[in-house]
């Protein structure tokens, strides 16, 4: 099994990366969803 | 939001298909062995890639023409998705070229036109966030992002036009070019994998960049009252 390193690395960079930014998207359209519900609660205080 | 979901199922699917594949119905290749199997992951990263800086330009474009926040959201998504497929290919590419050439990296045209793209997707998304008002950063990135898609015939010409260290089209390379028919269908198979999880991660990309629209909005009105 000759390089099988190379190729465990590039696949569990290359897979990891893909995972990493989709959490980040999750986490960030998570964020402002909340963002967006608090500021619809405040606007809708004020009118 | 049903849709997407659907759509993620089947990246998800694909992606796992492909990855059996790569490792149990591709042959072996006869001189670099196991560490050839990145090949799938490889060349169905960098077209998804591609794909996804298309997405862009064709996002771009509409900005410019129609001057609609839709296309903007398009553009940007575009370009993330793009610059992280194109980031995994700059980092699998070196781990399978080593053991194959004895060395991570050479300038050659391939790699160093590939390595310019993704630094202008970088400078295009810096860009973004040096602009502050909405419709002078969604012009100036469209307009940005125009010229930057003009490295990718550039990306995609530089193994058939010049002489490069990186291997030959096995795709489209004309005569002499090809590959053994498993491989080929193993590689198409990865490639359309890749391409349905970049399409997934834009759609993603997409919401957040609404939804980001819509904060910036009420934020505007919040501070209005």
């Amino acid at each position: 099994m000759k390089n099988l390193n190379s190729v465990f690395a590039a696949y569990l960079i290359g897979w990891g990366a893909f995972f990493l930014f989709y959490v980040s998207i999750a986490k960030r359209t998570s964020d402002l969803r909340a963002e967006v519900d608090r500021l619809k609660s405040s606007l809708t205080r004020t009118k | 939001m049903g849709k997407r979901i659907v759509l993620g199922a089947v990246a998800i699917l694909l992606v796992i298909a492909a990855a059996y594949a790569s490792f149990y119905v591709a042959p072996e290749e006869r001189t670099m062995g196991l560490v050839q199997r990145i090949f799938y992951f490889h060349v169905g990263s960098a077209w998804a890639g591609l794909l996804a800086f298309f997405v862009c330009f064709i996002g771009n474009l509409m900005y410019v023409w129609k001057r609609e926040p839709k296309y903007d959201w398009l553009g940007v998504a575009g370009a993330e998705v793009g610059l992280v497929f194109t980031t995994v290919v700059l980092i699998t590419g070196p781990i399978w070229a080593h053991p194959v050439w004895g060395i991570w990296w050479t300038w050659d045209a391939r790699l160093t036109s590939t390595f310019v793209l993704w630094l202008l997707y970088v400078s295009y998304l810096l860009l973004r966030t040096l602009i502050e008002e909405p419709e002078r950063r969604a012009l100036h990135s469209a307009l940005f992002g125009i010229f930057a898609f003009i490295d990718v015939p550039l990306v995609f010409g530089a193994i058939r036009w010049w002489r490069t260290q990186h291997p030959s089209p096995v795709i489209m390379g004309g005569p002499g070019s090809g590959l053994d028919p498993t491989m080929r269908k193993v590689l198409l198979f990865s490639g359309l994998a890749m391409c349905v999880l970049m399409a997934f991660l834009i759609a993603e990309r997409y919401v957040l960049e609404k939804m980001r629209s819509e904060v910036d909005i009420l934020q505007r009105e919040a501070e209005a009252q």
